[in-house]
């Protein structure tokens, strides 16, 4: 990471992973409007992968021709080794739904829903039985049971919608935007209960375009964007591509600005120095520079107030690579 | 059915055509029946409708009742009565139906795939291990069992409160009369859910589709007999007054006017509950030659007689199960 003109990058985490979902120059047209264009998309066992981009930007429907629930307009897709246009119902049988904003029977319990979602996948009732009481009890919704899921909150529909991943007993998981208006806590949760799955060696793919919650769960993220997928890593190999970078240092220190800017310029692993207001400094460098950026500021003669670090944000990544491609540096 | 709709949907046996899909279509087509013919006699909507039937067939038996007793001895026909008979104010049962069982129909199905979308279930649903064409044809088919639970058990009630009220058993013909009037009362309501399931996969709004479904119903009712005189004038005019000119025009106006589920209907259960119409619309008398006026048509012949409009309503309810379905699997699954 010392390297500042790092671009290979993309080393697998893993030796030796197997592939379970693969996509390849996968393309959706509607008339003439480009839904997703071109996208490569590989996937191996036990990994989260983060789809990142705004609304509108063809997760969805990327995520529906995974499942087989869209034909795609070009290109192929294997899951877990079968198509899904083709097999979609032994694709189906392996891999876990959750769409954003999951909906229920409101008039049905809990139990009926699931039993309704075990029926469709031919489980035997007994088993069935035990499979719903054993993911319902696991999500922590035993209490309710066997109350209408219309007098459910969000954040226990949303964990029922889990339930129903669970008694599949997948080997893949996707979720649309499984975050979104859960409350902080309920968040938190769902990003723990992500990582549980990841560990029962669950392969997890989700979209999102809350930066900050994916990012701490996800191995791999890609950004997409009208279609594209423009970049695709680990977090940290983003930010050093990125971001050149990814450690932002804020120090508020007095004395002489511009002494105090040169230092700060002159170290080892410094992009950047920004002057934002009075006394404060930003330092873009590739680690943390915490310890340097002091001395430096008490070597010229300058007063240390003040020092925290950035870890490296999705949100940054994003802003910044957008902003760039935009601007025709980056295409 | 199945005949048809499996065209679009073969399972492909092999390694084959790259078109072809593996798997059953109608994987997971009971669990659809049944969840949703769970729901469907659940519903309060469905109460209310099947309070209403009830109350009207308690009301016309009753009625009947007080106006045949005195005939009981010389009508061979004394049940098929019981549906046919109206006595002021009732209206005859059949004449009930003929406007109540459009109303189930349209009342169980109007929201059947726009309900999905709107709760949000559909993609949820069709994640699972299943074809759209069994979630399609399992709802068409709870909501066409329902509907024969709900209509079987009507004339089930008709029939035990004949016996009670009239005193007597019903004979062989009558039952299969009855019987088979039954079906083509499904069958009506059949086309009519099937006009549901189409509405309520075109229109987003359950609502719109509702709205949709009772304006076709009340242009049947009301407006199609006036389109009917009018198109028939137009078609064939009388110019000159003669009778092959009137004839040729009531022939026309008979055609089109059969164009209506309701006109169907009503001639064929005509034609089955009343053993002595021998033929629908105009007749003419080198057709009664040797007839003897009033009396009754065995059950073949009632049968051949109605034959036509029986098939015509169960073909039309395939023809609009078969435009859903075309509908349905062309729709964008989007949550």
């Amino acid at each position: 990471m010392v390297d500042k003109s790092t671009k290979s990058a993309s080393a697998p985490p893993k030796a030796a992973t197997e592939v379970v979902l693969q996509a390849v120059n996968l393309t959706k047209r509607y008339g003439a409007a480009v839904a997703v264009d071109n996208l490569n998309l590989t996937l191996t066992r036990g990994e989260v992968f983060g789809l990142l981009g705004p609304n509108g930007a063809g997760k969805t429907t990327t995520i529906l021709m995974l499942l087989g629930l869209t034909e795609p307009t070009a290109g192929t897709v294997r899951v877990l080794g079968l198509d899904p246009a083709r097999d979609p119902l032994a694709v189906k049988a392996r891999v876990g739904y959750l769409p954003d904003s999951v909906g229920f029977y409101d008039e049905l319990s809990a139990r009926e829903n699931l039993s309704y979602i075990a029926r469709l996948n031919g489980l035997a009732r007994t088993a069935a039985q035990q499979r719903i009481r054993a993911a319902i009890d696991r999500m922590g919704l035993s209490e309710v049971i066997d109350r209408p899921v219309g007098t459910f909150s969000r954040g226990m529909r949303q964990r029922l919608g889990v339930a129903e991943l669970l008694l599949k007993e997948p080997e893949i998981i996707i979720m649309d935007e499984p975050t979104l208006g859960l409350d902080p806590e309920a968040a938190q949760g769902f990003l723990k209960l992500i990582r549980e799955l990841k560990h029962e060696g669950i392969t997890i793919l989700l979209s999102s375009h809350l930066l900050h919650q994916v990012q701490a769960v996800c191995d791999r993220v890609g950004l997409f964007s009208h279609g594209r997928m423009m970049i695709s890593g680990a977090v940290a190999e983003l930010a050093q591509r990125i971001l050149g970078g990814g450690y932002r240092i804020l120090i508020e220190a007095s004395g002489d600005p511009r002494a105090i800017q040169s230092a700060l310029l002159a170290l080892p692993g410094v992009k950047k120095v920004e002057a934002a207001e009075r006394d404060h400094f930003v330092i873009v460098g590739d680690r943390d520079l915490r310890a340097d950026a002091a001395s430096a500021i008490v070597g010229v003669g300058g007063s240390l107030i003040g020092l925290d670090v950035e870890a490296p944000s999705l949100d940054e990544i994003y802003a910044t690579y957008f902003k760039e491609a935009t601007n025709g540096a980056i295409a | 059915m199945a005949q048809s709709l499996e065209l679009s949907s073969q399972p492909a046996p092999v390694e084959a055509p790259a078109r072809g899909r593996k798997g059953s279509p109608w994987t997971g087509l009971w669990a659809v029946v049944s969840k949703e013919m769970a729901d469907n006699l659940s519903s309060v909507r469905m109460q209310i409708l099947e309070v209403l039937i009830l109350l009207t067939a308690v009301g016309a038996v009753y009625a009947v009742m007080q106006n045949v007793r005195q005939t009981v001895s010389q009508d061979p026909f004394i049940f098929l009565r019981l549906f046919t008979t109206a006595r002021d104010p009732f209206p005859a049962f059949v004449g009930f139906l003929s406007f109540l069982v459009p109303l189930i129909a349209i009342a169980i199905s109007f929201d059947a795939i726009n309900g999905e979308f709107s709760r949000r279930t559909m993609s949820r649903v069709l994640a699972q291990p299943i074809y759209r064409d069994a979630l399609l044809l399992g709802k068409f088919l709870a909501g066409l069992f329902t509907l024969s639970l709900v209509l079987t058990a009507i004339w089930l009630l008709i029939m035990g409160m004949g016996i009670l009220g009239l005193g007597l058993p019903p004979n062989g013909e009558e039952v299969a009369r009855s019987l088979i009037f039954l079906v083509a009362t499904i069958f009506y309501g059949g086309i009519w859910l099937a006009l549901g399931m189409v509405f309520s996969t075109v229109f987003r709004q359950p609502a719109t589709a509702a709205l949709a479904g009772l304006s076709v119903w009340l242009f049947f009712t009301i407006f199609w007999s006036m389109v009917t005189s009018l198109l028939a004038r137009t078609l064939s005019p009388v110019t000159y007054g003669l009778p092959e000119e009137i004839l040729r025009q009531l022939q026309t106006e008979q055609a089109i006017s059969r164009l209506s589920p309701n006109t169907l209907y009503v001639e064929a259960t005509l034609g089955i509950l009343n053993p002595a119409v021998r033929s629908f619309g105009i007749l003419l008398p080198s057709q009664l030659e040797g007839a003897v006026m009033g009396a009754p048509l065995p059950l073949a012949q009632s049968v051949l007689l109605m034959w036509p409009q029986l098939t015509g309503l169960i073909a039309a309810t395939i023809l609009l199960f078969a435009l859903a379905y075309v509908l349905f699997q062309r729709q964008e699954i989007r949550a």
